[in-house]
């Protein structure tokens, strides 16, 4: 039996809203006991001194490549644990996105055998919606989801066609399954590197209206509304699609979307000098997106702050911008990009980091992402206000290509666990 | 009720339109033909010098066969035509149909269409009596009859009886007739399928939609399976047969679910392991589907029977 007390931590729990000084005691990987009246915990226990630093569920981060299997010059499943574990990450979400696509069961099982060997972060994944993301022919949705498959989605392809995707909405239904959707009309998007505007248009690059995500957003929750199905839009990026989601919310919707850093933290200006590391899909916006979707967040519109890290390696982004492929890294700097809100002024703490651990977790259905009884021990241990900056260089990801290398922030993680045991630990560093 | 001693109607086109009482009759003389067909002397002269013509536009083994054997054992002249469907001027081309028909001054028209409203368009213009053989995704009255039938045989009603349909309910012409006509006999009634193959505001039936079988087939005393349309079934309305036989195929683990003695039933036919496991289909304890097939000839002998009785009027609404 092997017990851990966590003494003297502020504790954080988004949840039921606790913040306060305390300590938290683990046992067998699950939180048996916590909160202020626990100062000393029992003599048997190996005790951390946590020295008033935060301890918060540790966090979901539902969108992220794996790498595997396919892609593993770029990441594989090992270097992602230890990111995300550097991140203050304990449970990562995988795109079905891999080479050989998980469109069948097989493939679900083979990553949740590998997540065992490396026995990091927790890993799950996504099932594909159709069969190789070609918006044909449905996947096996219900066998993908007996499997392991917590929500389905074609990644970063949209499901355009209105009836597939009715289809898609209808049939997942059945199985109460999510539906994961990247809102942006293809047909309006194929080619663009760039949203329409004065920035695209003096670097001359290929550029999409940023209207494609609202288009795309207002079909797909019309859809919903037929079919009763719960649909989630995924790193959403203009005001004009935060408007329709909110009005859908209001209506009464089963509806949710997150976000990623690069929405919240950057804006199109980025892409002067044509860098590519700021080359995301959907592309930056400007600015005035930017600050809406920083209200989105506030207001409770968009649920979840997801990393949405895709690691590429110099071969994919030492190119002309428009040939680079897309994507940033991001599990180890989502919590430090996140607080950025926090510090500004901009959203409560417990807000913002319910948006990386309970919502996540509510949304997926995962038992986890919150302080607990019961609940297993994922913890992150933090300290809210020490200054750094983010250097590529200490980043364990396989992949470097972060276009926020030397941006000044607030926030360290100083340990996690993941079921009570250590997955990171720089607590003398 | 009063016991109905002939239909309202000249045509059968469908359960909709018949009355509880008309619905009776068809049964009961459905039976009187069971037992003459399981007698020695099968035949009877009931048409004898009618003719009747099957038509078909959309190919049929069983119930083509079942049509023309009906009519032969009532002493019928019985022919079958297949008329090419054109897939241009459709609509042209079945009104010179029907009109070439009615000149040949058949006596009794049974029409199979792959289009839904078809048959009625048919009857509309044919100076004889029309039955559906089934027209597109509408009805199948006579599956519907003979349905009941077996199952009435098997348990002594149909009023109070669960029900549970399960399968293509959005392209099945037989679930809409086999809705239509245990709803009005008192059964109660509910559709099991995916959602893609739940056609919308089905409820208005007044059938109960499941799309978990394990809930759906509940405690029921019926199970009817519904052959899954395999040219529909690749692409987007379901993913594959083996999720499909997984979540919405009868064996022997989800027919436990059902009441002990539950019966099963297929219209055929059957796609052995994707709707339903052989298993189930061919034990005789349980299944009714041979049974379906021998009430099958009875029921349309009764309906022939019934539509070419010589009545004082039909204008006297028996509703």
């Amino acid at each position: 039996m092997k017990r851990r007390f966590f003494k003297d931590a502020r504790l954080l729990d988004p949840a039921s809203g606790l913040d306060a000084d305390g300590g938290l005691l683990a046992e067998n990987g699950r939180i048996v006991d916590m909160g202020p009246h626990l100062i000393d915990g029992p003599d048997d226990a190996e005790a951390i001194d946590c020295g008033g630093l935060c301890l918060a569920p540790g966090l979901i981060d539902m969108r992220a490549r794996l790498g595997e299997p396919g892609e593993e010059q770029k990441e594989t499943i090992d270097s992602l644990s230890a990111a995300a574990a550097k991140g203050g990450v304990t449970a990562v979400v995988g795109l079905p996105n891999t080479e050989p696509a998980i469109d069948d069961a097989s493939v679900v099982e083979f990553v949740a055998r590998r997540a065992r060997e490396v026995k990091g972060v927790k890993v799950y994944v996504y099932g594909a919606a159709t069969r190789g993301f070609e918006g044909e022919r449905l996947t096996d949705i219900g066998l993908l989801r007996e499997a392991g498959a917590l929500a389905f989605t074609d990644g970063d392809h949209a499901i355009a066609d209105s009836q597939m995707m009715r289809r898609v909405l209808s049939y997942a239904s059945g199985f109460d399954a999510l539906v994961i959707q990247h809102a942006e009309d293809p047909s309006l998007t194929a080619g663009a590197v760039a949203t329409e505007g004065e920035i695209a248009t003096r670097l001359g690059l290929p550029a999409a209206p940023a209207e494609a995500e609202a288009m795309m957003l207002e079909r797909d929750l019309r859809l919903v509304e037929m079919t009763g199905a719960r649909y989630h839009a995924a790193h959403l990026s203009t005001a004009a699609a935060a408007t329709e989601l909110a009005a859908a919310k209001r209506r009464g919707l089963d509806v949710s979307a997150d976000t990623a850093p690069v929405y919240f933290a950057l804006n199109e200006t980025e892409l002067l000098e044509y860098r590519t590391f700021a080359r995301v899909s959907p592309p930056l916006r400007p600015e005035s997106d930017r600050q809406a979707i920083v209200t989105a967040l506030r207001d409770g519109v968009i649920d979840v702050i997801a990393s949405d890290h895709w690691g590429q390696d110099q071969e994919a982004k030492r190119l002309p911008f428009a040939q680079s492929d897309p994507g940033v890294v991001g599990v180890e700097t989502m919590l430090p990009l996140a607080l950025e809100l926090y510090h500004k002024g901009e959203i409560e703490l417990l807000d913002l980091l319910a948006k990386m651990t309970v919502n996540p977790a509510r949304l997926l259905d995962l038992p986890m992402g919150t302080l607990t009884v019961g609940a297993p021990a994922d913890l992150v241990l933090f300290d809210l206000d020490r200054p750094t900056r983010i250097d590529v260089a200490s980043f364990l990801s396989k992949s470097k290509n972060s276009p926020f290398d030397g941006r000044p922030v607030q926030g360290v993680v100083v340990a996690t666990f993941v079921d009570g045991r250590f997955v990171y630990d720089a607590r003398d560093a | 009720m009063t016991a109905a001693a002939a239909l309202a109607s000249p045509h059968l086109l469908g359960i909709e339109g018949l009355t509880p009482a008309e619905i009776e009759l068809l049964l009961d003389l459905s039976e009187h033909y069971v037992q003459l067909n399981r007698s020695g002397q099968k035949k009877s002269d009931v048409l004898r010098g009618q003719t009747l013509i099957n038509v078909f536009f959309e190919n049929s083994t069983r119930t083509r066969t079942s049509f023309e054997l009906a009519g032969k054992r009532l002493g019928a002249d019985v022919i079958n035509i297949s008329p090419e469907v054109s897939s241009v001027r459709k609509g042209e081309t079945l009104l010179d149909t029907a009109l070439t028909l009615d000149a040949m001054h058949a006596d009794l028209l049974v029409v199979r269409h792959p289009e839904s409203g078809a048959v009625k368009l048919i009857a509309e213009k044919a100076g004889c009596a029309v039955v559906n053989g089934g027209d597109g995704s509408h009805e199948h009255p006579t599956q519907a009859l003979l349905d009941a039938l077996a199952i009435r045989r098997r348990t002594g009603r149909l009023h109070g009886l669960v029900v549970a349909i399960c399968g293509d309910i959005l392209h099945s012409r037989v679930a809409r007739s086999n809705m239509l006509l245990l709803r009005a006999m008192g059964a109660e009634v509910r559709v099991i399928a995916p959602p893609t193959l739940m056609p919308a505001a089905i409820d208005r039936y007044g059938v109960t939609v499941f799309h978990d079988m394990s809930e759906g087939i509940r405690d029921a005393d019926i199970v009817m399976m519904l052959r899954l349309q395999l040219e529909r079934m690749r692409g987007s309305f379901v993913p594959s047969t083996a999720e499909y036989f997984r979540f919405f195929g009868l064996d022997r683990a989800k027919l436990a679910l059902a009441k002990p003695d539950a019966l099963i039933m297929h219209p055929g036919p059957m796609n052995r392991g994707v709707e339903i496991d052989s298993d189930v289909a061919d034990d005789v304890s349980r299944s009714l589907v041979q049974e379906q097939v021998e009430m099958g000839v009875a029921v349309r002998m009764a309906c022939l029977d019934l539509l070419t009785r010589k009545t004082p009027s039909n204008e006297g609404d028996a509703r």
